[in-house]
């Protein structure tokens, strides 16, 4: 590549996901927390009982502190698309236009409508309107994650799209094509599931400081009873779709695979590592190789969640930088030299029209179109942007130890819940091993949370838009020094919206679940 | 009483009966501020429609981005 600002991409990339990790920060607890409050305020509705309303307020209580403190952090991320991302912003054409206007229109909906009939509308409309509310903002929240999670899953997975070459972009041309794309779908339920996760231990842990304390056992235990029940349901349900997403990356991202499970040479019946600790072991020749100083595995099993087989053959970095014959794997070199035809094919393309030879124009237009050409061709067009194929190979142990950390924390979890459950239905809540590890799983939700993105978007790396758009592709030619700038505004406003969220909420919960108005 | 003025009170009421609420709609405001008032006028102008007028000259930009890096 020529004239690339290494800087600008780096501060760029940087702060993209200082941004998208403290808005996520925010996010996970709205889709799961209010969820919990439709099912409290239900149960306060049918039995009449006044605790499960003081409980229901409560936690309505904590959602609108978050809600409040994060919402709009996302729509950041939208204003760094424009101005550091354009050319991105531009290619992906109108995929990204129809799944955000959705979501712009039904959170506006959401927020300025329900949200106003849970936070206000107590005794002034009737029980069952607002505990239609109550329901309706907790759908509305999710499928307003849906769209979102739709555009994040076309860019792991660009289908339902052809590229115009006259404009440059992308363009729909089945719009259930991009909505039901397996990794769109498969990347909504995880994501949902595991914030609903998130906010099950936050429940727990909360009500653990509570019985730590001595206060409000009543609404502590029905509280951790709820979240138990909840978080084991969802820790299944999180389980199933992880699983389910391992044979998605496995087909449409298996450099992600590989590197998640830290796998340099590809092998048949492919041991799961279920624990272990890399070590550098590149040569020149082998630039990505790692070794295990420490490894637990488990025989087969990464066979069996990638392709359901337990013998089948899961390739690894060499297998999908070098090629492999005998699994029928194209080399990185290989994909290199067709993206280079289809890049030749744009650039003839741009030289047909400026010098209006509407012969070729008509030609190379059409080939654009042609299925042959877009699969044996087009499909690599962004290989042509490299001209190592080592360069096209993610950070290895960044997204090994992302996804151990995720999966690891995501086990403590469903511990705890199992242990909550079991302690709440013997009624031996008090034990205080369980209540201080329920404390301390709050905060490792969050890590869990994080992590799981990171595997995600460090694992798909170099790609902003899988195999057609590196991310040094992306970027707009802006100054560096404006998004370092930005960068740094965005770190001190962010530090304190998370400051001040933290320290509302403490307060409201030093003050504690108590019949009022609001 | 009409319909409006219904939903104008519930707001108002609703509003006035906030406690720790005010303070959260602070921080909305001041967020919101520093987002479209500062951040987006100073910082973040949308890169092609600043430096280009039509979506013919953005597309010829792109391709000349795409097929010269």
């Amino acid at each position: 590549m020529e004239n690339i600002d290494i800087q600008l991409i780096d501060w760029s990339r940087a702060q993209f996901a200082l941004t998208a990790m403290y808005h996520w920060l925010f996010v996970p607890l709205t889709l799961g927390i209010t969820f919990m409050i439709a099912i409290m305020e239900t149960i306060y509705v049918k039995t009449g009982n006044p605790e499960w309303k003081k409980i229901t307020k409560f936690w309505m209580k904590v959602f609108g502190i978050n809600f409040a403190i994060g919402v709009a952090t996302g729509l950041i991320l939208e204003f760094e698309f424009g101005t550091n991302w354009s050319n991105y912003s531009w290619f992906v054409g109108d995929i990204f236009g129809a799944p955000l206007a959705i979501e712009g229109i039904m959170a506006f909906f959401m927020e300025s409508t329900f949200i106003a009939v849970m936070f206000f509308g107590w005794n002034k409309v009737s029980k069952g309107f607002h505990l239609a509310s109550s329901w309706l903002v907790a759908i509305g929240g999710n499928l307003s994650a849906l769209w979102i999670l739709v555009a994040n899953g076309w860019m792991q997975n660009p289908v339902g799209m052809r590229f115009n070459p006259d404009t440059a972009r992308n363009e729909m041309i089945n719009f259930w094509d991009v909505l039901f794309n397996p990794a769109a779908i498969n990347k909504f339920l995880h994501t949902i599931f595991s914030s609903f996760i998130l906010s099950a231990a936050f429940i727990i842990g909360i009500s653990a400081i509570y019985l730590i304390r001595n206060r409000e056992r009543i609404f502590a235990r029905k509280s951790i009873l709820l979240g138990s029940i909840f978080g084991v349901l969802f820790t299944v349900m999180t389980i199933a779709t992880g699983d389910e997403s391992a044979r998605e990356v496995a087909n449409s991202q298996p450099m992600k695979l590989a590197a998640m499970e830290g796998l340099y040479y590809g092998t048949s019946e492919a041991p799961l590592v279920a624990f272990g600790i890399l070590k550098d072991a590149g040569t020149t020749e082998t630039p990505h190789l790692k070794e295990f100083m420490i490894e637990l595995k488990i025989p087969n099993l990464l066979s069996y969640m990638a392709f359901l087989k337990k013998d089948a053959f899961v390739p690894g970095v060499h297998d999908l930088v070098h090629g492999n014959d005998e699994h029928q794997i194209m080399s990185y070199s290989e994909r290199i030299a067709r993206g280079n035809i289809a890049r030749q094919a744009l650039e003839d393309f741009k030289i047909a029209k400026k010098t209006k030879n509407v012969v070729l124009e008509e030609e190379l237009r059409a080939k654009f179109q042609d299925p042959d050409f877009i699969n044996d061709y087009f499909k690599h067009f962004g290989y042509s942007y490299f001209k190592n194929p080592h360069a096209i190979v993610p950070n290895v142990p960044l997204t090994f130890y992302s996804f151990h950390t995720m999966v690891g924390i995501g086990f403590v979890l469903m511990l705890i819940f199992v242990w909550a459950l079991w302690l709440s239905l013997k009624d031996k809540l008090q034990n205080k091993w369980f209540l201080r590890l329920a404390i301390i799983g709050m905060p490792m939700a969050y890590i869990a949370s994080e992590a799981g993105w990171m595997v995600a978007e460090f694992g798909r790396q170099p790609w902003v838009i899988q195999d057609l758009m590196p991310t040094h592709t992306a970027i707009s030619n802006i100054s560096s020094g404006m998004v370092i700038t930005t960068f740094w505004l965005f770190a001190i406003a962010f530090t304190g919206l998370l400051i001040a969220e933290i320290k509302i909420m403490t307060k409201q919960i030093k003050i504690g679940p108590k019949i009022e108005e609001e | 009483m009409n319909i409006l003025k219904k939903v104008f009170l519930f707001y108002y009421d609703g509003f006035r009966g906030m406690t720790y609420g005010k303070k959260l709609w602070f921080i909305i405001g001041l967020k919101l501020f520093f987002m479209f008032v500062i951040l987006k006028w100073l910082f973040f102008p949308n890169f092609l429609k600043t430096n280009f007028k039509t979506d013919q000259e953005r597309s010829e930009y792109v391709i000349e981005q795409l097929t010269n890096n």
